[in-house]
């Protein structure tokens, strides 16, 4: 291990911290008993109106917990019952659920400390869930809730304290804090841990002061680092969930934990918990190294993988390598990240991948001249600020990077956003006047990060982008700038959230994979490339069908227990190709979550049982969808570009490629026709093969073939409720 | 000829795993490479010679994202 700087070195934002304590103004205070959990569950939602300052507790039902299991499932279910179709993201009934599911808080297996997050989108008008780590969520269940549910709105900015071991929940309006993330997090842990060594039993959710300007905008969830002496930051990134935060006038919610202990979640037998837990631990330890080295690099190891096999996003999605691809590689980040310490963001997590560049030198805005710890970036973070923008210098990301967590924009979101953007301003849509001087030609970083600050200040091109793709497509056309059906094909979105960072082109399957999901296009659904374009196991419609049933509905299954889909498949066991065809399921690893649930929860189940259990919330969410008055096919439809070359630039790139493809599988000879013959023919056969995909995808999943769940398949699931039934029976007509 | 994970590729004699994972660019670590249905232990790929109309198939086993 060679650390050349002082790790631990940072700028302190805690020197007030008692002067903006005593500022608060406390509105109401609330007496509770804490409890632990039994089998997972504490059996209690605490449910907070913000408008009324009334704090409630709810029942968890047996019915609850059977159907919706918990985490994700929890949230959609409060969620349903406290909007109406025409609610819209910023009425004070919506909800923020935060609800960290029946596994979640256990320390045996790696990956267990994740909450779930729902909310009506205001990018999508549709639910969004959104997974995440930090110890907020465990934290929550140890003090005696399997779920939060915030409603209503304060009328000034306020902290919400949910203090276990004083049993009080607090409301307090807290006028002076910062709230931009890095230095919210550090601030309110100061204020509301007992001593130091009480640190890492609090953490704290909040969103920055882009968040209050930005559709994009995120939650920071916190927790502790002792090893750096640092408070670390994950974020809920997905679907705007910071926006609706800051519209409820939250600075902060604030959980304040007992004393951690191993069987918290006091499982039917811990022993069995911790016996898989071991065989984890023993595979990360022994394997992790040859395999994907997540401890020393953590999801950043994808990068120069992903540019090998053309699938990095490029420009906007137009490409998918790039020749400066050695500047912004693994093994730069490698040398970026601090080695040789431990980077769980959860007790218990040897996969230890939530990686920390220290010393970062900010270099611009309010905190320009600061030495901070930028979490990250993971791949997702690398490839949407970096090359997806066409930036290749990575002090760039970690300044965009850093003022993305701390101003609450989601990393993802605004690579796309700003990708589309400088797209727009490559082909004169937008020009420097239109953009108020900034120029936004690929690989301006300084440019990137001024968008961030001006969202921030809530002025500025900056506030344009920050309301996403979809927005900014129709605006652009509102102001007659730019080709409505052209931004279309290559604005990277789908349902109104901006695609995560891989190019889906030649993977029909990862189309599918993006597009039909329900909240919108992130890979966390399925990620089906090396199945489908690489390995070539899934040829035809029905084997991709198949995928597309099974992976989300695996992966579903981490949201509802408030698992991290990580040590699932990015470890194997060192034997997993025995499984031959089955062996992406990895399922050695299906049998460690079945053992972990049944030692948790006492419910034997089989892996059949655990696609069912998400099989249920997958549907419920997809009539919820059709509810707010988004669903049928055409709302799985994905833009041009992540199905094929939209620009003359885009296929001459890959002519040989589309050439060929042209005379192998579609049957007709290149020679003689012009690139747009050429690209006119792959658009219609391409999107054919969508069209087929999405008709073998509906049957899969017992969905009508205009992608609606039928009662049979409500009644399978046990979700026909009169409501849900109400919903769906207009649309089967 | 051979066909590696469906699509054709040009043989020469003498030619080794190791040969194709260059060709193809598969840099990726998480491999499990068979030729005509037996498994080739890594570690060997550099050894492993591959007859002409061999059936190869490079798994990568990262489900990912
Ligand atoms: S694998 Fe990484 S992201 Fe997942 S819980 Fe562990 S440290 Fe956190």
């Amino acid at each position: 291990m060679t650390i050349a700087y002082d790790y631990k070195t940072r700028t302190s934002y805690t020197a007030e911290a008692a002067k903006e304590r005593a500022a608060h103004k406390t509105l109401l205070q609330h007496a509770f008993e804490p409890s632990l959990p039994e089998r997972g569950y504490t059996n209690r939602t605490l449910h907070i109106d913000l408008s009324t300052l009334t704090v409630t507790e709810k029942a968890v039902t047996e019915q609850m917990k059977e159907i919706f299991v918990g985490g994700r499932g929890f949230g959609l279910w409060y969620l349903w019952n406290a909007i109406t179709p025409k609610t819209k993201w910023n009425d004070p009934e919506n909800d923020i659920v935060i609800s960290p599911g029946p596994l979640a808080g256990n320390t045996q297996y790696a990956g267990s400390g994740k909450s779930l997050v729902v909310t009506l989108s205001p990018l999508t008008s549709i639910p969004v869930d959104s997974n995440v780590g930090g110890y907020f969520g465990p934290l929550l269940k140890f003090c005696g809730y399997d779920a939060l549910e915030i409603q209503g709105k304060a009328e000034r900015d306020v902290v919400i304290v949910i203090d276990g071991p004083k049993k009080t929940i607090t409301i307090e309006e807290a006028p002076d804090e910062n709230p931009d993330s890095h230095v919210a997090a550090e601030v309110f842990t100061h204020e509301y841990a007992d001593n130091e060594k009480d640190f890492v039993n609090v953490s704290v959710v909040s969103a920055g002061k882009g968040a209050d300007h930005a559709r994009i905008g995120c939650l920071n969830f916190s927790w502790f680092d002792p090893r750096r002496g640092a408070v670390r930051l994950k974020q809920a990134g997905r679907g705007g969930i910071g926006l609706v935060f800051r519209d409820k006038k939250i600075k902060a919610l604030v959980v304040h934990g007992p004393k951690m202990k191993a069987d918290m979640n006091r499982a039917v037998n811990f022993e069995r918990t911790s016996k898989v837990g071991r065989k984890l631990a023993k595979e990360i330890h022994d394997l992790d190294d040859q395999q994907n080295k997540m401890r020393a690099i953590g999801t950043a190891h994808l990068v120069e993988i992903m540019d090998a096999y053309d699938l990095l996003p490029v420009h906007n999605f137009q490409y998918g390598k790039h020749k400066d691809i050695d500047k912004i590689s693994s093994t730069v980040w490698q040398r970026r990240f601090t080695q040789g310490i431990f980077d769980g963001c959860w007790y218990g997590c040897h996969m230890a991948c939530a990686k920390g560049a220290d010393c970062h030198k900010v270099m611009t805005g309010p905190y320009e001249g600061h030495i901070v710890t930028v979490d990250g970036p993971e791949y997702e973070t690398a490839a949407g600020l970096g090359s997806n923008c066409g930036i290749f210098e990575p002090d760039w990301i970690l300044e965009s990077n850093f003022y993305c967590d701390t101003y609450g924009v989601d990393t993802i979101s605004f690579g796309t956003a700003c990708a589309f953007a400088m797209e727009c301003f490559q082909r004169g849509i937008l020009t420097l006047e239109r953009t108020g001087g900034l120029d936004l030609t690929w690989g301006n970083g300084r440019s990137h990060v001024e968008l961030l600050h001006q969202m921030a200040r809530g002025e500025g091109f900056g506030v344009i982008v920050g309301q996403g793709v979809k927005w900014m497509q129709e605006y652009f056309a509102e102001q007659g700038w730019g080709d409505l059906p052209f931004m279309r094909d290559i604005g990277m979105q789908v349902k109104g959230m901006e695609y995560s960072q891989y190019q889906s082109k030649e993977s029909l399957a990862q189309q599918g994979g993006y597009a039909l999901t329900n909240k919108g296009p992130q890979h966390d659904e399925a990620w089906l490339i090396f199945m489908d374009m690489v390995n070539n196991q899934i040829p035809t419609f029905e084997d991709k069908a198949e995928a597309l049933h099974y992976f989300p509905l695996f992966r579903t299954w981490f949201g509802l227990m408030g698992l991290c889909k990580l040590p699932w498949n990015d470890i194997e066991p060192e034997d997993n190709a025995k499984h031959g065809k089955e062996a992406a399921k990895v399922p050695e690893h299906v049998y460690n979550y079945l053992e972990l649930y049944a030692g948790i929860t006492g419910k034997e189940m089989t892996p059949s049982q655990l696609i069912e259990q998400s099989e249920a919330v997958y549907n419920f969410q997809r009539v919820f969808n059709l509810r707010m008055g988004m669903g049928g096919r055409k709302s799985d439809w994905p833009p041009y570009r992540s199905m094929g070359p939209v620009t003359k630039e885009e296929y001459e790139s890959r002519a040989e490629r589309y050439d060929q493809q042209l005379k192998d599988l579609i049957g007709v000879d290149p020679e003689g026709k012009s690139t747009e013959e050429k690209m006119a023919l792959h658009r219609a056969w391409r999107e054919d093969r969508y069209n087929k995909l999405c008709d073998a995808v509906y049957i899969r999943r017992g969905w009508t073939n205009n992608a609606i769940p039928t009662l049979e398949t409500l009644r399978k699931l046990r979700i026909d409720f009169p409501e849900v039934v109400a919903v769906v029976t207009p649309h089967l007509r | 000829m051979i066909t590696v994970n469906g699509s054709p590729l040009e043989w020469h004699p003498g030619m080794t795993v190791a040969e194709i994972l260059k060709v193809r660019n598969y840099i990726f670590r998480m491999l499990v490479v068979q030729v005509n249905g037996d498994l080739v232990k890594r570690g060997t790929y550099d050894t492993a010679v591959v007859p002409d109309g061999a059936d190869v198939q490079v798994i990568h086993m990262i489900s990912g994202g």
